[in-house]
């Protein structure tokens, strides 16, 4: 079976690719380029195309399929119309299937989960990696703010986040809000941030 | 507690409507909060109406229709209440193939610029190189209106001429790249390509049908029945936004919301040319007064109007190659709610017409007709060819066609 995976993000058809490459009997191409796709889809001759619901292509290619000269009786479907989970599912999670005529659903169905689910690891990879960076932002902030009061203040590092913290559990808010405003205040009055 | 809806939407200046009933309050003094969610693709923007990632949908008319009937998927009943505009797409070609067809500084005239394209195609055509188009969807008015302009001056669509699919945000791309001869497409797409060299506006579809369905607001028919109090809510709040939308003294300040980059995320003063009625027709030129370029409040222009399904039923028929069916021709013309439209409406000093159908193509000047308060004046709706289009008779209607 012949599996097309058209992203323009190329890390993001990575994942996918692997997910994919155990099945036996796969060939896997992807295609990363916005221009020429018709022209390299109709080269592939896919039996599947995997591509995010977002992906800007889908109307040129969703008309391909429909009028497609290339392939002797295509057809642009989403996976079973009987299995509205499945598809809901898959829409979901940003996957859409555009299966050519033929194929056996018994042998998409598989295929599809399998994407599906990395498809939502790719997305928790990705949502981790934000809050890794929010997190890091964060400890630059309140670090920033220990400086200032260190350096206003005259007290120890120990003490300005020690301070920081007891006014963040008075106010019941977060100590990244804290050393925020301390950071604010300090650019208003004219300090070196 | 204000009622969510989500409305999915394209970044094309007739997504107007919606985002401006947000930013200005409208949506909200009528007790709806709304969330709008943007997508590149029409596809895209069905499927999220469809799996109920969002409520409503700023979508192609004909699209609605294709998707009920079930058109290259499975069929699922849509809902259109209201029509978000009238017109608004520009035909706009390639500089060179522009200057062999059109006078320069004005529009042409369609019957005139299109003889003069048939000869251009012909020569391209005997070079092995036929022109080629780009529309936004297969189910778009803006493909059965370049259709209907071509043919109706001898040229045949798929033979004569190749017609592909290009999304909006990219339609200028194609044509500066050569990828394409013309485009048409809806602003601020063909104001992009103008300003960019890359194309001259020759035509816009207001002269091909005066008064041209465009983009409607859609849901599935089961979401329309179970919220129905709320779909009224909308309709009436969409509508008082149409007549802010259409006043001189809000152009600039709506053409700076509609730019932003949440939204079209495009250049405000292209936005403002369209709004008001003066795109520039090539780089260099002083913008040019294209009356009712766009239209969205004046002679009950957000009606939904059954006829206007119809017709462009027969143009899903015409250029799919496929046979009239009675059955499916009401299941089309049944996507069209004017009777939502009455119930939100009733009330509120809106016209609201007196009939819900009528011969499109039949007035060639200002003509009253009655309303369920009065009357109202209608204005020329004619078909550049001088065709009408009778809903009672779709079938010869069809057959009458080139």
């Amino acid at each position: 079976m012949r599996i097309a995976i058209v992203d323009e993000s190329a890390s993001r058809a990575a994942v996918i690719r692997e997910g994919l490459v155990a099945i036996e009997g796969c060939e896997i191409f992807v295609v990363n380029e916005r221009r020429g796709l018709v022209a390299r889809i109709g080269e592939i001759e896919p039996d599947i195309v995997l591509m995010d619901l977002g992906n800007p292509s889908r109307d040129v290619l969703e008309e391909y399929f429909t009028v497609s000269r290339a392939l002797a009786k295509p057809i642009a479907m989403f996976v079973d119309e009987s299995d509205e989970e499945s598809i809901a599912a898959s829409v979901e999670a940003g996957v859409s299937a555009y299966v050519v005529d033929g194929l056996a659903p018994g042998r998409i169905r598989p295929l599809l989960d399998l994407a599906v689910r990395r498809f939502n690891a790719f997305a928790r990879l990705q949502a981790d990696l934000n809050e890794a960076r929010g997190k890091l932002a964060d400890r630059e902030t309140i670090d920033r703010a220990k400086r200032i009061l260190m350096d206003t203040r005259g007290i120890s590092e120990p003490d300005a986040y020690s301070e920081l913290r007891s006014t963040a559990m008075n106010q019941g808010r977060r100590i990244v809000d804290i050393a925020e405003a301390v950071v604010t205040a300090q650019k208003l009055m004219g300090g070196k941030p | 507690m204000s009622a969510e809806l989500t409305i999915g939407f394209l970044p094309l200046v007739d997504a107007c409507l919606p985002i401006l009933a947000r930013e200005h309050g409208f949506a909200e003094e009528e007790g709806l909060s709304l969330r709008l969610v943007k997508d590149m693709s029409w596809a895209t923007v069905l499927d999220r109406l469809l799996y109920g990632h969002s409520d409503a949908a700023h979508l192609l008319a004909p699209l609605a229709i294709a998707a009920t009937l079930g058109r290259g998927r499975p069929a699922q009943p849509l809902s259109v209440p209201m029509v978000l505009g009238l017109n608004g797409n520009a035909i706009t070609l390639h500089p060179d193939i522009a200057d062999r067809i059109a006078p320069k500084g004005a529009l042409a005239d369609p019957a005139e610029a299109g003889a003069a394209l048939a000869i251009v195609a012909k020569q391209r055509k005997d070079a092995g190189q036929p022109l080629r188009f780009g529309v936004v969807h297969r189910y778009s008015s803006h493909n059965y209106m370049l259709r209907y302009w071509l043919a109706a001056c001898s040229i045949r669509p798929d033979r004569d001429v190749e017609i592909e699919i290009v999304p909006p945000p990219f339609c200028a791309d194609a044509l500066e790249a050569g990828e394409v001869d013309g485009i048409c497409v809806g602003e601020p797409w063909n104001s992009v390509a103008v300003e960019r060299g890359a194309g001259r506006i020759v035509l816009v579809t207001a002269q091909i049908w005066r008064r041209g369905v465009e983009k409607v607001l859609a849901l599935r028919e089961p979401t329309l029945d179970a919220r129905r109090s709320e779909v009224e809510a909308l309709v009436r709040a969409l509508v008082r936004t149409a007549a802010h939308f259409v006043d001189p003294e809000n152009w600039e300040a709506n053409a700076a919301i509609l730019a932003r980059p949440e939204y079209l995320d495009g250049d405000a003063v292209l936005i403002r040319r369209a709004i008001s009625d003066h795109p520039l027709l090539a780089r260099g030129e002083p913008p040019f007064h294209v009356p009712d370029f766009m239209f969205q409040y004046r002679e009950a222009a957000t009606f939904p109007w059954v006829s206007q399904a119809e017709w462009l039923y027969t143009q899903m028929l015409r250029w799919d190659a496929l046979p009239f069916d009675p059955e499916e021709a009401r299941r089309a013309a049944a996507v069209f709610r004017p009777d939502v439209y009455r119930s939100a409406l009733t009330g509120s000093g809106e016209p609201l017409p007196g009939a819900s159908s009528k011969v499109e193509g039949s007035l060639s000047g200002p003509t009253s007709v009655g309303t369920q308060q009065g009357e109202i004046t209608l204005e020329s709706n004619r078909f550049f060819d001088g065709k009408m289009f009778d809903p009672t008779h779709l079938d010869r209607y069809l057959a009458s066609l080139p």
